[in-house]
């Protein structure tokens, strides 16, 4: 039993790290290209939402993950 | 001192026939007459002169083709807004519903012991998302088909050297993990949502959830436009023609 609630938490805190770091470079490359050029700033913020939806979803699939170890 | 009620999987609330019917199907059918009711409505009642409600629709309506038209070019979004427009709304407001007072909260004691909520927000079942992913991926297929003709088939099928025929295995792949990924990212972040604010609720009722609340409104616009957006994306690749 404390290995379930072990595991549910190492597997998020793990899968979190990833996504994490893609989050950051994604936004940090997208705000740093905003000022180089402020007046494309609409494409990018769409393109950077779309791109950190990607990389979120890696941390979601190891939420769902940690939800099936606790809950089922 | 009982913890919050989470779920992963719908619940039954009762059967029809032998048909069962779980809490998000309820949600689901409510929120599509919702839907029917509202635009048989605007549109019985269109004029030359817009009136309130029909202006807010048309420029809701103009924002969503403008969006999808500066993905897939004019033509092809105004083909298309019926499949992506109804995508967005459908999905916006089942993530939003799960956020209405009443919804997870209002339910039936079958016995003394367990509670099952009457209403869940279709996308938080794996269910309802797994379904809009295969109207996706499938739209998407039978666009491309329609586009290219048999052409678009030697995208999955080329026998004219062994890397093309392994190449074309990829796609194949890739095309079913575009299903799963549809599929958990959408369920993920609004099940994820709904936990969370449990949780914050179950552990500071009083004020504390309120930016929570606002964080899983953002989060379902974003989810429901990240939808939206990859299909079109994925639309536009299907119905282009492969150049090397």
């Amino acid at each position: 039993m404390d290995l379930k609630i072990l595991s549910a938490g190492l597997t998020i805190a793990i899968g979190g790290i990833g996504p994490a770091i893609a989050i950051g470079i994604i936004v940090a490359k997208a705000v740093e290209a905003i000022g180089r050029n402020p007046d494309a700033s609409t494409d990018i913020r769409s393109s950077m939402i779309l791109g950190a939806a990607f990389a979120e979803a890696i941390a979601i699939y190891a939420l769902v993950i940690a939800l099936i170890i606790k809950f089922v | 001192m009982p913890g919050p009620h989470i779920s992963l999987a719908a619940e039954t609330v009762t059967h029809l026939f032998t048909l069962p019917i779980s809490n998000s199907l309820i949600s689901t059918w409510s929120l599509l007459l919702f839907l029917s009711v509202f635009s048989i409505w605007v549109s019985c009642h269109l004029k030359l002169i817009p009136h309130r409600l029909q202006s807010a629709v048309e420029w809701f309506l103009e924002a969503l083709l403008g969006l999808f038209a500066s993905l897939l070019g004019a033509d092809l979004a105004r083909k298309f807004l019926p499949l992506l427009g109804t995508f967005f709304i459908f999905i916006i407001l089942s993530n939003w519903s799960g956020l209405l007072p009443g919804v997870g909260t209002i339910g039936i004691y079958p016995e003394p012991s367990e509670f099952i909520p009457l209403f869940r927000a279709p996308t938080a079942d794996l269910n309802t998302t797994l379904a809009l992913a295969v109207v996706s991926i499938m739209s998407i297929q039978a666009a491309g088909l329609k586009g290219l003709g048999l052409n678009y088939l030697k995208k999955f099928f080329n026998f004219s050297s062994p890397v093309d025929f392994f190449v074309g295995l990829l796609e194949i792949i890739s095309e079913i993990s575009r299903m799963i990924s549809f599929t958990f990212r959408l369920f993920g972040n609004i099940f994820a949502g709904e936990v969370l604010l449990a949780v914050v609720a179950f552990l500071i009722p009083l004020f504390v959830p309120i930016p929570f609340l606002g964080m899983e409104l953002f989060v379902g616009f974003i989810q429901a436009l990240v939808f939206a957006m990859l299909t079109a994306t994925f639309l536009n690749l299907a119905v282009t023609k492969v150049g090397h």
